[in-house]
This record gives structure tokens, C-alpha cells and sequence, in this order.
């Protein structure tokens, strides 16, 4: 299985006596995207902060191109090649579309001791990049702020891109968008991947991942599930899987028993 | 017809666009966050003119009076400002002016220290106290308005103490003897131009003493320090990198250290900078005054707070501009010494004071809502 870009074996993670994730396993290919299932409190945050290089596992081997690897601390994940797009999605709403996209790693022009911030070049790399993803950003100087929901998801995953991220971790993308906004962040998920990335989709919206994704793992309660390609399992039973399923339909029941007491 | 119409709705929706293009340019404008500090000036200005064109405010001397007090204010608006965007309060700027002040004066007079030698050792002081500022507010996480609140009593009981320790007494004077020869302290206290105003005197054009001296002799240093902080913040916060981590730390304090931004050495840093402006300004005062008092920039932590909020900075961090700051501080001080040329009685300058901020603070909050709304 040497041909997978990163392999993620038997991860453990302990925060004293709580076990927080014991046992995960996640293989990756390029071009592949593995949508990771769980509701509230299955462990993925801890997943993403391992991945991110936050936390450190107590058990268990990170293999990145064949090569087994440590992070300590975010800054090597990042440096590695894993980009790490969190909810909150760093962005400063009133800061501008270019001032975000280099925030941190700016491009600096001039003499030594006197670099300055070389606004001009920044600004030029940011509108191409958000042309590409078709985002037309009138003024790459306008803030933030201004932009819709999904248009800042596709930001900063478009800046994770840009500073050479070659496996993306998505923490949610999708979970304060409406239908629309969702489907423009997906696309571009989906055009990122076949350029040859791998994508680690996190979310509990199985009506989002299914569409989109090459396998599912699924977390309960600090365990994976299992991994699951596409072509073996339904919606339905990944639903099901995600220990919200029975919930869901003993919302059902309750409800149509509400709607004929009503009536 | 047909052809004829199409010209005509064409023309139209060129028109239509061109009105566009000039809306969004004023829009532009409006999103600046200086637009209001500079439009206060201006209306200052007008109605000083109208109250007060021809008693003298706007002479050679009156001018220089007003911004001599806007400078002093400027200097540590300005720093206030940085601190502010950066997402973080300095309320020990003004207990610092006083430390900084019996910092010369103490060791210059009474431990026979040359004069250069005080002023640096004030300017170390500040560096420490600016540091142990910010690493207070970053390991522990408080708010800096707790820390630095601290910070002021703890400054000025230390300023007191140890002034009436060595001393005996609250003031520290004798310093004017040591001003000339001094390698350092002519940075602080020498006029410049000296030369343009012997020549307008000499022309007639400004006011003159009896004994044919201009009686505006130059630009006092405070305008000269003033500038070149408006100018270097300003170029800091627009063209450097470190100008983007001071917006990104106090914009949003986590995505900036997610993306690799050091927060924490970012806010030390902008701590130590408005403790060394609250040096500059007491350092200037000090040689002016020729004595340091214990009490020295008593509450001049709020006023240049105000000023940077006037100037467009939200309490919240992460944007405003020095820019607007400097008008702040020239707005107030103009109308501190506006004020003596009018009829009006000076109790009501803190009047002003509190109303011009509650104004500046609604009208930024909009400002801000208009840059962030979504399309």
C-alpha cells in the first residue's frame, strides 16, 4: 500500500483517563476524498487537532509518501503538506481578501531591514487565485466582510492550496451554508481533489459528504467504525451508522404522532 | 425605432454604470477608517475660524500653541492607536509619563548622571515596562484593560514613593542647565525652522516682541516627533509585514496563530511602543518644563484612547488607522486651546471631550457594519 499519500495507522489519543480516540486508521490516495462521519462528540475535533499537528498521538504512526513522520507542533504538519482549514476558517472579516489570503506568510520586496509588503504582487496572486476557483473579486482590497459564507470557505481552502498543502483537512466546510453555498464549496472540494490532492472531508451532514466522497470512516465515540468505499454502502446506512440514524427516525415517529394529534 | 431605441437604452446603461463606478468610489472613501477624525478636524477648524478667526488662534504663535498640544497627544494617540488595532488597551501610559519624567530628572540631578545617559536609561525603563506589559496580558491571558490598569497605580505609587524617597518632595526641578552641550537632548527639545520665523519676523509677517524677536521662535519638537510617528505607524500598519500581524492578531487572535502569525510577540512589542511614546512625550516635557513632576500625564492614557477611537480605531482591535489618530489628537487639541479664545469657559472642554467620543463610537460601529455586510 505504498502508493498512498498518507497513512494514518492505529491512532490513539489519550487526555488522561478519558480515551478521546483509540485505534483510527485513515489511508489516503491523491485525488481521493475520504469524508469523516461522526456526530457531536465522536472525537473529531481531536482527529483534526492530531492531524494538525496540535495534539501528539500516544500510540500510533503517521507514513506521509511511504515515510513514517512526527509533528510537533502545527507548524511542521503545515510544512509537511498538510493544510488544515478549521471551522472558524482564520479569517479576519475586516481585513482584505488579500491581506487575508497572506496572513502570516506574507511576500515581502525591497532591501534587507527595509522589506516591505509587497501589496502589489499579493493583490495580483489573490484575484487570479479567486478567479480560478470563479470567485470575481471586483477589488482584492475589499474586506472580507463583504463576502458570502461559502465564498470565504473557498478562501481559505484556496489558501491552503496556494501555500503548497497537498492533503486538505476540512473541519466542516459546509455547516453554516445554505444549499447553494454548500454546493459551490463541494465543487471546488471535488475540483481540488482531481487536480491530485487528497481531501479529508469532516462533517456530520452525510447529505453533503455522499455526493462528493471516494470512501467514508465513520467515529462513534472515539472508534472508527470502519472505512467504507462508496460503492458498498448506501446514504441511508451511513446515516444509520452515525448513532444519529435511530434518533432520527424516533424524531420521525414523534413527530408524525405530534401531526395527528394536531389534526 | 427599433435601432434607435437600442442606442438610447445602451446610453442609458452606460450612464447607469458610470453613476455606479462614482458611488462605489465615495463608498471607497466612507470605509476609510480616518474619514471621521478628518472631517472633525475640518468642522474644528471652520468653527474655531467663525468664533475665533481674529483674536489670534490662527497667528504664527496661536497656531503653534494648538499644535504643539496636539503633537504632545499625537505621540502617544498614535502609539494608543497601534496597541488598539493590535487588540489590546495601555491604560499605564499616562502613570509611564511621570515615571519616565522622574527617571531623567532623578538620576541627572541627584546621582550627578550626564543628561543623555538619564534619557536612555528612561527610554530602557520604558522597554522593560513595556515588556512586562505585554507578557503579562499574553502568558495569562487577562484582559489588558485589568493588566494595565494594574500597571497605573502601579507605576504612579512607584513614581511618588520613590520621588519623595530620594527626594523629599514631589518635584524634581533643575534640568534646563543641563539641556545645552547635552548630545542627546536637543532631539527633545530644540525649536526647528528657526531661521523661516527670524525671517517672517524680520518681513513683518508674524507678531513680533519688543525686542524685535519673533515671538514664535519654531516649530517646537513635539510637531517634528509628532510627524514622524504618524508617517513611520503609517507606513508600519500599510507596508510591512508586521503591519499585517498587528491588524490579523487583533482581528482574530486564534486564526492569526493558526496561519503562523506570532501573536504574542506582536502585542509585546506594540505594549513596548506605547510605553516609549509615553517617554518621547515625557521626555520633551520634561526638558520644555526643565522640572519633572510626579504627576505628570495624569489621565493622558484616556485622552489618547479617545483620540485613536475619534480617529477611527474600534475598541474591539483589528482596524483603524494612524492616521485617524493624528487627527483625533488634533482635534482635541485644538479645541483644549480653541477654547481659551473663546467665550466659551474651558470646564466645558471635557464636555466636548466625551461627546466628540460617543459620536466617533456610533459612527464607526456604522462604518464598520457597512465594511462587513454581507452582498
Amino acid at each position: 500500500m505504498s502508493e498512498n499519500l498518507i497513512e494514518f495507522n492505529n491512532i490513539s489519543k489519550f487526555f488522561g483517563k478519558v480515551i478521546a480516540l483509540k485505534n483510527v486508521t485513515m489511508r489516503l490516495k491523491k485525488g481521493e476524498i475520504m469524508c469523516l462521519l461522526g456526530d457531536n462528540g465522536a472525537g473529531k475535533s481531536t482527529l483534526i487537532k492530531t492531524l494538525a499537528g496540535v495534539h501528539k498521538p500516544d500510540e500510533g504512526e503517521i507514513v506521509i509518501e511511504g515515510k513514517k513522520t512526527f509533528f510537533d507542533s502545527p507548524k511542521d504538519a503545515l510544512d509537511i503538506g498538510i493544510g488544515t482549514v478549521y471551522q472558524d476558517l482564520a479569517l479576519v472579516p475586516l481585513m482584505s481578501v488579500t491581506r487575508n489570503f497572506f496572513m502570516g506568510r506574507e511576500p515581502l520586496k525591497g532591501l534587507p531591514f527595509f522589506k516591505t509588503f509587497d501589496i502589489e504582487k499579493a493583490n495580483q496572486i489573490a484575484a487570479e487565485r479567486m478567479g480560478q476557483i470563479g470567485i470575481d473579486v471586483r477589488d482584492p482590497s475589499q474586506a472580507v466582510g463583504t463576502m458570502s459564507g461559502g465564498e470565504r470557505q473557498c478562501l481559505a481552502i484556496s489558501r491552503a492550496i496556494y501555500f503548497g498543502a497537498k492533503v486538505l483537512v476540512l473541519d466542516e466546510p459546509t455547516s453554516a451554508l445554505g444549499v447553494h453555498q454548500a454546493s459551490m464549496v463541494l465543487k471546488y472540494v471535488v475540483k481540488a481533489a482531481s487536480q491530485g490532492l487528497a481531501v479529508i472531508l469532516i462533517t456530520h451532514n452525510v447529505h453533503h459528504a455522499y455526493p462528493v466522497g471516494n470512501s467514508f470512516t465513520v467515529l462513534n465515540r472515539g472508534k472508527s467504525l470502519g472505512t467504507f468505499n462508496k460503492k458498498d454502502i448506501s446514504r441511508e446506512e451511513l446515516l444509520g451508522m452515525m448513532a444519529g440514524g435511530e434518533e432520527l427516525d424516533k424524531l420521525e415517529v414523534e413527530l408524525e404522532e405530534m401531526n395527528r394529534i394536531n389534526n | 425605432m427599433s435601432e434607435k431605441a437600442k442606442s438610447i437604452k445602451s446610453k442609458k446603461v452606460s450612464g447607469q454604470d458610470e453613476r455606479l463606478k462614482e458611488v462605489s468610489k465615495l463608498r471607497l472613501l466612507l470605509n476609510r477608517p480616518e474619514l471621521g477624525a478628518v472631517g472633525g478636524a475640518v468642522l474644528v477648524f471652520i468653527f474655531f475660524g467663525i468664533v475665533a478667526g481674529d483674536t489670534g488662534m490662527f497667528s504664527a504663535y496661536g497656531t503653534l500653541n494648538f499644535l504643539d498640544v496636539s503633537a504632545n497627544l499625537g505621540i502617544i494617540a498614535i502609539a494608543a492607536a497601534m496597541l488598539m488595532i493590535g487588540g489590546e488597551f495601555d491604560l499605564s501610559i499616562g502613570s509611564m509619563i511621570g515615571f519616565a519624567g522622574i527617571c531623567i530628572a532623578i538620576p541627572a540631578i541627584y546621582w550627578g548622571w550626564p543628561l543623555w545617559l538619564s534619557i536612555i536609561f528612561a527610554f530602557a525603563m520604558a522597554v522593560l515596562v513595556g515588556y512586562f506589559n505585554g507578557i503579562l496580558v499574553v502568558r495569562t491571558g487577562l484582559p489588558s484593560f485589568i493588566v494595565t490598569l494594574a500597571m497605573l497605580f502601579i507605576l504612579r505609587g512607584a513614581t511618588l514613593a520613590i520621588t519623595r524617597l530620594i527626594t523629599g518632595r514631589t518635584q524634581v526641578p533643575g534640568l534646563r542647565v543641563l539641556i545645552e552641550n547635552d548630545p542627546i537632548a536637543w532631539m527633545f527639545a530644540t525649536d526647528t525652522f528657526k531661521w523661516l520665523f527670524t525671517w517672517l519676523g524680520s518681513m513683518n509677517l508674524i507678531a513680533l516682541r519688543t525686542d524685535g524677536t519673533p515671538l514664535a521662535t519654531g516649530i517646537p519638537p513635539s510637531v517634528i516627533w509628532f510627524i514622524a510617528a504618524t508617517l513611520f505607524a503609517t507606513w508600519i500598519l500599510m507596508k510591512t509585514r508586521y503591519g499585517n500581524w498587528i491588524f490579523a492578531s487583533g482581528g482574530d487572535k486564534n486564526g492569526a496563530t493558526n496561519v503562523g502569525v506570532p501573536v504574542g510577540r506582536v502585542k509585546i512589542s506594540l505594549f513596548i511602543g506605547t510605553a516609549v511614546a509615553a517617554t518621547i512625550f515625557a521626555t520633551i516635557q520634561v526638558l520644555d518644563a526643565g522640572s519633572a513632576d510626579t504627576m505628570r500625564g495624569n489621565l493622558k492614557e484616556l485622552e489618547a484612547i479617545a483620540a485613536a477611537v475619534v480617529g477611527g480605531c474600534l475598541l474591539t482591535g483589528g482596524y483603524g488607522s494612524a492616521i485617524g489618530a493624528a487627527f483625533g489628537a488634533l482635534i482635541f487639541g485644538t479645541v483644549s486651546m480653541g477654547i481659551f479664545y473663546t467665550d466659551v469657559d474651558t470646564d466645558w472642554f471635557k464636555v466636548f471631550l466625551g461627546a466628540m467620543m460617543l459620536i466617533a463610537v456610533v459612527f464607526n460601529n456604522y462604518i464598520r457594519k457597512r465594511v462587513t455586510e454581507s452582498k
